[in-house]
């Protein structure tokens, strides 16, 4: 896991899977071809104006709804490169781990981040850096058992090891 | 200090005495599902696992239903990797076409889900055989290609909140208005990573199809689960029906739950969630004289049989209003023999509602009834959020079957029991 410094965007509490990615592209499910529409029910601009490295930084309840794991893919793949939010839905935070998106639940973070800030990550500590200001925020830590699987690269690499 | 259901049934899965709420553990699933959406992701995941065979071909259920019959190309492409590697892997609970319905219908009406079980699913809704005191949850694709290759699983252990309903439900109401009235009380986060646990005697009085409509929307509540003590209900619907033995497990009187909330039903309404959120719930009467475009009575929320009745008794000889499209889907292949064997087929028809074979369809914005810009529909479905079914600005109000069918009739959101008046 190494640093991530990116752009902020800026989303509210409820962002459902829906809006992450809307069925109506889950006919395919090659990662490239959903990362452009990702975000688009609510943001339609937003696959074409997101770099990679960018962080998105959200309310409560983030990735509420369905199970689709095509959502946290989606946003992988669209170069986000770390999802900060309050909290997020279960079944949300068990895909993001799963497959090595990095995510972190900061109610500061959450609070305080502005739309167009720069942010400096460090996750091994949860620490969220603000770049102008220098404020640190902190994140709930994972526990030991969700570090491994982070530290293997997600679920299926974590089997593959212990097998 | 006693164990809730939740924890003895996990305790058990994990061989372990006690569990206790927020602790993480290794389990065994007794059975897995994917569909036509969740499962090409997994198969995909369980091939580079690197593992010839798949835990147990019994205990594995690959059911297409979300955009089958195929709507086009790239989902046919889709359902065909998951027909494939089904044949190739031997699964002997695939469903095809014609043989098929929602998932969360198909499984429990074939007696695949069952009392004291543990069960995933990568589909959110997963959660309905709770309705058969299963603790089933949903997860994602990588969960469940782990799950194919291994028979197990982490969980963390919920705390759980019960809900206890007293008194008695009012006409017109089921147990869809049941639950988008404790969406409403708890929002849509309100038990996040907790199992609700539905009980008292107005559960009780409920038959298995109302059950089912409620554990199917706790996930709209941010619940892993929700469960519903087994009683001679269920074991009724489960004589002749389950698959495996079973053994049912109840909680202890003393076991502690994170919250308790106990509600009286004798003034309900019926609720209608209005959008974009399941939790917008409010009684039907403040949300009358919404005029709507379309009205689908289906999903794996409330496609089952007693659904397709309540609806039909209202359709029965009359004429949906003239402004409006009605989709009737039943949820699986039995309920729409069913349903044609006691003539409901004949009286939606009759009213000019489009009934058609088991697909989850316009639940999800998929095809068979997709709205355009500025379309409201009533649906019994289980969610309303932005664009869910069709356009990002068209709206959707969730109701259980009366409410729906009776705004069918009136081209406008209306009490059931106003119907005499306009028709
Ligand atoms: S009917 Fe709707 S909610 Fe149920 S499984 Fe299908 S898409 Fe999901």
């Amino acid at each position: 896991m190494g640093q991530i410094k990116g752009k902020v965007w800026i989303f509210g509490d409820d962002i459902d899977t829906d809006a992450i990615i809307p069925a109506r592209y889950l006919n395919v499910s090659v990662p490239s071809e959903l990362a452009l529409h990702c975000m688009e029910d609510a943001d339609p601009s937003f696959s074409g104006k997101v770099s990679r490295g960018d962080v998105i930084v959200a309310g409560s309840n983030f990735g509420c709804g369905s199970s689709r794991e095509h959502a946290p893919l989606a946003i992988k793949e669209a170069g986000i490169a770390c999802v900060i939010a309050k909290n997020f839905a279960r079944i949300f935070y068990r895909n993001a781990i799963n497959i090595g998106l990095p995510i972190l639940e900061s109610e500061e973070a959450s609070a305080f981040l502005k739309e167009g800030q720069i942010v400096e990550i460090n996750l091994e500590k949860g620490e969220i850096t603000e770049s102008s200001s220098g404020r640190i925020f902190s994140a709930v830590p994972f526990p030991p058992f969700m570090q491994e699987i982070i530290s293997a690269g997600g679920l299926i690499n974590f089997i593959k090891d212990g097998q | 200090m006693g164990q809730t259901m939740t924890e003895k049934i996990l305790a058990k899965a994990a061989g372990k005495k006690k569990v206790y709420p927020g602790e993480l553990i290794n389990a065994k699933v007794d059975m897995a599902l994917g569909n036509d959406i969740t499962a090409p992701v997994a198969i995909n995941e369980f091939n580079k696992i690197g593992v010839e065979k798949v835990f147990d071909q019994e205990r594995i259920a690959l059911i297409p239903d979300h955009f089958t019959p195929n709507k086009d190309i790239q989902s046919a492409e889709q359902a065909k990797l998951v027909r494939e590697f089904a044949r190739r892997q031997k699964i002997v609970h695939y469903y095809e076409v014609g043989r098929m319905g929602i998932e969360h219908a198909l499984l429990p009406e074939l007696g695949l889900a069952l009392p004291g079980e543990l069960i995933i699913g990568a589909d959110s809704h997963t959660c309905t055989y709770g309705a058969l005191g299963t603790f089933a949850t949903g997860v994602g694709s990588t969960d469940l290609a782990a799950v194919m290759a291994t028979g197990e699983l982490w969980f963390k252990v919920p705390p759980t909140i019960r809900i206890v309903f007293e008194g008695r439900l009012p006409p017109w109401t089921s147990g869809k208005d049941l639950i988008l009235y404790t969406i409403g009380q708890l929002g849509t986060d309100g038990a996040r990573y907790a199992a609700l646990e539905f009980t008292g005697p107005v559960i009780a009085g409920l038959g298995m199809d109302g059950r089912f409509s409620i554990s199917n929307m706790a996930i709209e509540a941010g619940a892993k689960a929700g469960l519903i003590p087994p009683d001679d209900t269920t074991a009724r619907y489960l004589q002749g029906r389950a698959k495996r033995p079973y053994e049912a497990v109840l909680g202890d009187e003393d076991a502690a739950v994170q919250q308790e909330f106990r509600w009286n039903v004798d003034e309900m309404e019926p609720q209608v969630s209005v959008p974009f959120s399941p939790a917008n719930a409010r009684p039907v009467s403040r949300v009358a004289g919404t005029k709507i475009d379309q009205v689908v009575i289906g999903s794996c929320t409330n496609g089952r049989i007693e659904d397709l009745r309540q609806a039909a008794a209202l359709l029965k000889g009359r004429r949906i209003h003239s402004r409006v499209r009605l989709i009737v889907i039943p949820a699986t292949q039995a309920i729409y023999l069913q349903a044609l064997r006691e003539g409901l087929l004949e009286i939606f028809i009759e009213a000019e509602a489009a009934v058609s074979t088991p697909t989850c369809g316009p639940c999800l914005g998929g095809h068979m009834g997709i709205l355009a810009e500025g379309e409201v529909a009533v649906a019994t479905t289980n969610r309303n959020f932005k664009g869910r079914m069709g356009h990002p600005q068209s709206q959707v109000y969730l109701a259980g079957p009366a409410v729906a069918a009776a705004s069918a009739l009136a081209g406008e959101i209306i009490h059931p029991r106003e119907l005499g008046e306009v028709n």
